[in-house]
């Protein structure tokens, strides 16, 4: 008898934890890796918002778009830049007019020793350290921008001998996290920690260095069928995501 | 065509390879030895801490040797102790990073063939009162010369493609630590796809070459033979 109703009760919680999934899609979504952690809480509540689940590639941009030309099967493309997506599109590889900002990365100027740097970026100039680290400027927006920074304070040429580059933005964390590097650029949300920076010191690059980095999302043709991938890009523009993406320490474009 | 930046790559790498070569050799023979001869407790261990390379992903070992060499690591902090500053981001700790890489594609070599010579030649010599010098110059190598040319060349031949190590202990500066492996990954990340083919094509019919050499002149000298 009792186990009789419990195997109702059973079938009942089956049938309820499967229900949203028979019309709910699933979307496959290729992330430039710096927006890991955005979007992984992006994600979850995109789930619980639209019922449709997104499973996440975090990746370069270029390895992706390399992968997407040749055939992979990601439906959405969030590239840490412009350009990628900018590439894809005239490749023909995405649904037309589907492309927007979805976030402004912000840089910072970091280390991992406290009082190393000041929150006015002075340091650069009076020096005192050995190694600067920067992601490459070729391959990573977050490099050129750096880049573009020192260009701007008058300080490339002479801190040149100093920089160290790592291929992308982790691995430039890496450098400055185990004070390989005393210091050294990288994006502000691989650093931010509930609205602070949350160890070492740093100078949060004012706008006005730097060109904004504008990072784009656009729908790819193997998602145009699969009504999960434009409720995906719906989703980012949404008030709530865009409260997740602020909190990691990007700048939003205007509502578009 | 190959540019100028792309043969200072080949160049270094190629000095890179030949140092950690001739490093792994100094420091695989005895360890080789030590480990085709003892019964010691603790030879699995050193077996398994040998091999690690081959099965750690090059990355990882990569971060490990980054947080070791750096400032607050054990080996970091004895090189500053010793006025030599940290390893990372220089050419030393490149071909340091290497020789942990590729290690036990040195050892491993010398270890099969030191263990293959047996007791025979060994006692042969201290009856004629060789001291354990003598017999290993004059006995041990020549016999074992197959296994140093194996090891010579896949130690350098593996230190030639490895890329993960590099790339995280190296910081890419050119000149310094920038190596072939991670000038033909520049190019394909930033979708330079005919420099990556020739600076590939090139390295593939290096490694080809090389090991077609080791193939050939290992048939010419089959262990075997030697030891009759």
């Amino acid at each position: 008898m009792l186990n009789h109703r419990f195997f109702r009760l059973a079938v009942a919680a089956w049938l309820l934890s499967v229900a949203p999934s028979i019309f709910a899609e699933t979307v496959l979504v290729a992330v430039a890796a710096n927006f890991t952690k955005p979007m992984t809480e992006i994600a979850e509540a995109f789930e619980k918002s639209t019922g449709h689940g997104a499973k996440l590639s975090f990746g370069s941009s270029g390895k992706f778009v390399a992968q997407i030309e040749n055939g992979a099967p990601f439906e959405v493309f969030m590239a840490a830049d412009q350009e990628n997506a900018v590439k894809l599109q005239s490749a023909g590889l995405a649904v037309a007019d589907t492309r927007f900002t979805y976030a402004l990365g912000k840089l910072v100027l970091w280390s991992a020793t406290p009082g190393l740097v000041d929150d006015r970026g002075e340091v650069l100039a009076k020096g005192g350290f050995k190694h600067l680290a920067l992601a490459d400027p070729k391959l990573a927006p977050y490099g050129a921008a750096a880049v573009e920074v020192l260009k701007n304070l008058g300080l490339l040429e002479k801190l040149q001998p100093l920089l160290v580059q790592g291929e992308n933005i982790s691995q430039t964390h890496q450098f400055i996290s185990t004070g390989n590097a005393e210091l050294g650029f990288v994006a502000l949300s691989q650093v931010i920690e509930n609205g602070k920076i949350a160890g070492g010191s740093g100078w949060i690059v004012p706008d006005a260095h730097y060109a904004p980095i504008r990072q784009d999302a656009i729908l790819l043709t193997k998602g145009a069928e699969n009504s999960a991938a434009p409720a995906l890009l719906q989703f980012l523009k949404s008030p709530e995501a865009r409260a997740i993406i602020r909190k990691y320490g990007y700048n939003l474009p205007s509502q578009p | 065509m190959l540019s100028s930046a792309d043969i200072v790559t080949l160049w270094l790498t190629f000095k890179v390879a030949s140092l950690a070569t001739l490093i792994m050799l100094m420091l695989g023979t005895p360890l080789a030895w030590w480990l085709a001869r003892t019964s010691s407790r603790f030879k699995g261990i050193c077996n398994a801490l040998v091999a690690l390379p081959l099965v750690l992903p090059p990355t990882v070992l990569g971060f490990y040797l980054l947080v070791m060499l750096g400032p607050k690591g054990p080996i970091g902090q004895l090189t500053s102790e010793l006025g030599w500053g940290t390893l990372p981001f220089t050419f030393p700790g490149l071909v340091v990073a290497s020789v942990f890489y590729s290690l036990p594609f040195v050892v491993q070599p010398l270890q099969t063939s030191f263990a293959a010579i047996g007791r025979q030649p060994l006692e042969a010599a201290a009856t004629l009162r060789a001291g354990p010098l003598d017999t290993f110059f004059s006995v041990v190598m020549p016999l074992a010369k197959p296994g140093f040319m194996t090891a010579a060349i896949l130690g350098f031949a593996h230190t030639v493609g490895e890329f993960g190590v590099v790339l995280m202990v190296g910081g890419n500066i050119p000149d310094k630590t920038r190596v072939v492996s991670v000038q033909i990954y520049n190019h394909v990340e930033a979708l330079e796809y005919q420099q990556a083919h020739w600076l590939a094509g090139g390295l593939l019919l290096f490694s080809f070459t090389v090991l077609l050499v080791l193939y050939s002149a290992l048939k010419t000298h089959p262990v075997a033979h030697q030891l009759k």
